[in-house]
């Protein structure tokens, strides 16, 4: 398996694409509906060039190549981390096996659902972000924006690499499936709850890309444990991109507080909408959706077929091989807390292997947790005393045993009509989401910044943020 | 289920727990919206709309509701009030923690109900219509599979399965192997794969393989099923005002008597001449006896599980039996015609019921015409041959009646009338005893015509009588469970006699079987997380 992507291909790739022709073939018939898509359900904004990041390898060095790139040519393509001969399976019954390099007949069906699930997620932001080129608030966030893009993409690419190559006809039905479904399309929406919501502003997009991609790396995480060897190595190289969208989320959110807490000392007050800033309050209130939203994506605390995809060997732990458990989970228990019809948590105890979903949201929890200390320690280092929360994983819930439930961000049970009535506090209303997308006015003068976002400390790859990230007509 | 608790059948529309009957002219809808609380013994939830006895007994209802109080009603729209899930089957809960009898009756009524579907579009232009607008898998293809049409969401994610082989290591229960091969036509290697894959099939494939018939968009997707609905309704000749209501069931005209081992069932005769059959409406004697019958036999057979010999007997006067049957069959109208259909799928339920069913025919008896058929429905006929038991001077004796009721209108489930299934291949003895019909049959003209098993006299018969009930109960129940369904459906196969027989057969030994059952079988591993361990050797 070489290291080095070559990128003579059409499609370039590193699992020597062209000595399988069938592949090829299949691969080479599903990019034009690759592009098509792309030009269809991508970026709105046309440019000349973007200063983009592309793997020219898988290994340590060098899998960051920053240029010019006018988007359309990007070269997508399929990049899998480097094998280790020796892996051996971590978990489930299988443990202690060697992985396996094609698919078992008998989790054929488990593992293509597995890969379409995650590959349905990856354009879906594509879609939902499709319009943000028109109002971003600096030639680097624009810049940004299209690197999150072209990754997006590239992900799709990689699920669709698997579905073509492991997964025969039935696989290239599916990879041409998630072209066909689209973020909030009435007729064939895609998959999951949260890639069905609009991304309309560039608030959204970074509590998205701090959220939501941040799910998707614990996906990754779990789907990189997997036994199919294939599947591992192509996100353990998804993961390394992920990392970049999460830091563009990260300090996307702390560029929009460090903002607002200028405007609240320079003006002397906490209503800094009038100044062309977004109140802490209602930065809470969008904190409060996303996390929310994306807390849905994990499924259902209690879930069966978590705990079949474990058995099997399909789908592990958040860091599995850390972990020191016997890695059958058959005879650990875990405690789970329920809303109760009378108001009360109720703690449930539970075999642990039916609870992994929950396993894994909790090591997600505790990752968001750290923006959030950020973002307050910001607060505190300008003198301001007000503190950003995470709401109690029962709020808001559409999906697992808190749906049905009416929770506040603190964790209270309450009817309907206290739920109804706290709402324009815990969640963006109407108003807030036409604030923020007033605030919303393209800025593409180089060096030059909208008024409720500060300027990033670093630009990308050591250039300064007045680099002309994006040449546009 | 080890349970108590005792299961009624009685429903209302405005009680339902689970379904939600709207009625729109000549469209009904049927919506699916299980209370996940709601089951009907604890110890489960119902989740993704899958259902249990208590749901299916509400859409039991709701289908008899349908042909008798509606006949307006045209099609039946079966779709899903829940999002993204149209039902996800049996619950798989309930039947892990059932005892092996309560998943047999279980799936025999739910059979039942499904067979009464499409028995509803056969007989009374009332065409069923699945609207799937979700992720529908096992029993609830099964329900869909019963309907006339089935429609599919076309949402490039919504899927029909069967997945009960690959995850469950049990077989789709409610003839869903049956009619996707019989009734769809769907090529048996194709049926194979399909059966074989946990995950289903969507869209264009479900239709390619005949899975489904159209796919809907989603968008406007209620619209175009109710326009597809209203299509459908025009072709039907279905005509009907005036439904009458199904009120709360009295128990006049059926007694049952429960011992341990035998339960008695009497059905009792008219007491008076037929009146107007819409005006007497659930009144009516033969539509309130059906009922009652029905009743009974759902209620025995779900809560007296070890009453394991079922006697029928009947009381009142033929001639008044015979005259309301004709007032039946002489309506010539769609009521006439639905009770007829109901007394025959009330004596279907009989024929497939795993008890001993004995007729015992006494003076004062009334075992004619349709009555006639419950004696032919039973595995053995004893007449008394001499006075009544407690009154050896009166002059009465028991006689049968033979009328058209015993050639066509209740034909078994193999196709067949009971006298055709009883003398199978005896052309020339059914001719005779078409020409036996409307006159008294003595004792010795029943024997003679091989119409009872023996007729004992008064001084032989309660010995008889109970040596026959002793042995019988003396017997091993399983033996003769099979042997006796073996016995009542000779000749043909049918669609329902491979549901009731040749499927029920193989799911009741799989049931069984350790693979499925033992304490590491699929079923019972099912949401633990753990895989079955299968015993690999092939039986």
């Amino acid at each position: 398996m070489p290291e080095k992507i070559d990128y003579d291909a059409k499609i370039p790739n590193n699992v020597n694409l062209s000595e399988d022709r069938r592949l090829q073939r299949a691969l080479e018939g599903w990019q034009p509906k690759f592009m098509h898509w792309w030009g269809e359900m991508g970026p709105t904004l046309e440019t000349q060039g973007v200063y983009l990041r592309t793997a020219v390898s898988v290994g340590r060095e060098g899998w960051a190549h920053f240029d010019h790139v006018n988007v359309p040519d990007y070269r997508w393509g399929i990049f899998l981390a480097e094998r280790d001969p020796d892996r051996r399976i971590a978990f489930g019954e299988h443990q202690g096996e060697p992985v396996w390099q094609q698919v078992p007949g008998e989790y054929r069906a488990d593992l293509q659902r597995l890969i379409v699930i995650q590959g349905d997620t990856e354009p879906a932001s594509v879609e939902q972000q499709k319009l943000l080129g028109l109002t971003a608030p600096s030639l680097y966030d624009l810049r940004n924006l299209f690197q999150v893009n072209v990754e997006e993409g590239r992900h799709l690419w990689a699920m669709v690499y698997l579905l073509h190559a492991y997964f025969g006809r039935e696989g290239r039905d599916e990879a041409e499936g998630l072209l066909l479904r689209n973020s909030g399309s009435p007729d064939a929406p895609r998959i999951l709850g949260a890639f069905n919501e609009e991304t309309a502003d560039w608030l959204a997009f970074y509590m998205f890309t701090y959220f939501t991609d941040r799910d998707g790396k614990y996906q990754l995480g779990t789907l990189k444990e997997s036994s199919f060897d294939p599947l591992s190595r192509t996100c353990e190289f998804m993961l390394k991109e992920e990392a970049h969208h999460m830091m563009v989320g990260t300090t996307g959110v702390d560029r929009v507080v460090i903002r607002s807490a200028e405007l609240i000392r320079e003006h002397d007050t906490l209503d800094i909408g009038p100044h062309g800033g977004i109140p802490l309050d209602l930065i809470q209130r969008y904190i409060n959706f996303h996390y929310t939203v994306s807390l849905d994506l994990f499924g259902s605390e209690t879930s069966t077929n978590a705990a079949n995809y474990y058995t099997a060997g399909l789908k592990g732990r958040w860091q599995e091989t850390r972990r020191r458990d016997d890695h059958k989970l058959t005879g650990d228990a875990r405690t789970l807390e329920r809303p109760g019809g009378d108001g009360t948590w109720t703690t449930e105890e539970m075999q642990a292997i039916l609870l992994l979903n929950l396993d894994l949201r909790t090591e997600y929890v505790a990752d968001c947790q750290t923006g959030v200390k950020r973002w307050n320690k910001i607060l505190s280092d300008a003198g301001i005393d007000h503190t950003f929360r995470l709401p109690h994983p029962g709020f808001n819930r559409e999906v697992g045993i808190n749906s049905g439930h009416h929770v506040t961000p603190d964790g209270t049970i309450v009817d309907e009509r206290t739920w109804e009535a706290g709402k324009p506090k815990w969640l963006p209303t109407t108003e807030d989401l036409t604030f923020v997308r007033s605030l919303m006015h393209p800025v593409y003068e180089r060096g030059k910044i909208a008024s409720w976002v500060a300027p990033p400390r670093q630009g990308i790859n050591g250039k300064p943020f007045d680099y002309e990230y994006v040449y546009l007509t | 289920m080890t349970t108590t608790t005792t299961v009624t059948f009685d429903r209302r529309p405005d009680e339902y727990r689970h379904w939600r009957l709207h009625v729109d002219g000549e469209v009904a809808w049927l919506e699916l919206d299980v209370d996940e609380q709601g089951g009907l013994v604890p110890g489960y939830e119902l989740k993704l709309n899958s259902y249990d006895l208590g749901v299916d007994i509400e859409l039991y209802d709701a289908t008899q509701r349908l042909r008798f109080e509606h006949p307006e009603v045209r099609v039946v729209v079966v779709t899903s009030a829940k999002d993204k899930v149209f039902c996800a089957g049996a619950n798989i809960r309930m039947l892990a923690a059932s005892e092996h009898h309560w998943k047999v009756n279980f799936c025999k009524f739910t059979n039942e109900t499904r067979n009464g579907m499409e028995d509803a579009t056969a007989h009374s232009g009332q065409t069923y219509v699945a609207a799937v607008n979700g992720t529908c898998a096992g029993g609830g293809y099964e329900i869909a599979l019963a309907c006339e049409k089935i429609l599919l969401i076309d949402d490039n994610s919504s899927t029909v399965a069967l997945p009960e082989v690959p995850l469950l290591g049990v077989l789709p229960g409610t003839g869903g192997l049956t009619r996707v091969v019989d009734k769809r036509r769907v090529r048996k290697d194709l049926a194979d794969v399909f059966a074989t894959r946990p995950d289903g099939v969507k869209g264009k494939t479900a239709v390619d393989w005949r899975l489904v018939d159209e796919l809907v968009p989603r968008q406007g997707f209620r619209e175009a099923v109710e326009k597809r609905a209203r299509e459908i309704a025009r072709e039907s000749d279905r005509t009907g005002e005036g439904g009458i209501e199904l009120t709360p069931l009295e128990h006049r005209y059926v007694d049952i008597e429960v011992g341990k081992d035998q339960v008695t069932i009497t059905v009792k005769g008219p007491e008076n001449d037929p009146g107007d059959l819409h005006e007497e409406g659930a009144n009516g004697w033969f539509l309130a006896m059906t009922r009652e019958l029905d009743d009974a036999i759902l209620r025995l057979r779900t809560n007296e599980v070890e009453a394991g010999t079922w006697i029928l007997k009947t009381q009142g006067d033929p001639e008044k039996v015979l005259a309301h049957e004709q007032a039946v069959f002489g309506a010539k109208d769609w009521l006439g015609n639905e009770i007829t259909h109901y007394f025959k799928r009330t004596l279907k339920r009989l024929d497939v019921t795993s008890r001993t069913l004995i007729a015992l025919i006494e003076p004062g008896s009334c075992f004619a015409g349709s009555l006639l058929e419950l004696a032919l429905a039973a595995d053995r006929q004893y007449l008394l041959d001499g006075p009544p038991i407690d009154d050896e001077d009166s002059e009465e004796r028991a006689t049968i009646r033979l009328s058209e009721a015993n050639f066509g209108p209740f034909p078994m489930g193999n196709g067949l009338t009971r006298l055709q299934t009883r003398f199978y291949g005896d052309e020339d003895h059914l001719a005779w005893l078409a020409r036996e019909k409307d006159h008294e049959l003595s004792a010795a003209e029943a024997v003679e015509l091989g119409l009872v098993t023996d007729a004992p006299d008064d001084l032989d018969w309660e010995d008889e009588i109970r040596i026959a009930l002793e042995g019988r109960a003396s017997l091993s129940p399983d033996a003769l469970t099979g042997m006796e369904a073996n016995h009542r459906f000779v000749g043909p196969e049918t669609i329902e006699t491979k549901i009731f027989g040749r499927l029920a057969a193989w799911q009741n030994w799989i049931f069984t079987r350790p693979n499925a059952a033992g304490p590491e079988g699929a079923l019972r591993r099912y949401g633990t997380g753990q895989k079955a361990v299968f015993d690999r050797k092939r039986v």
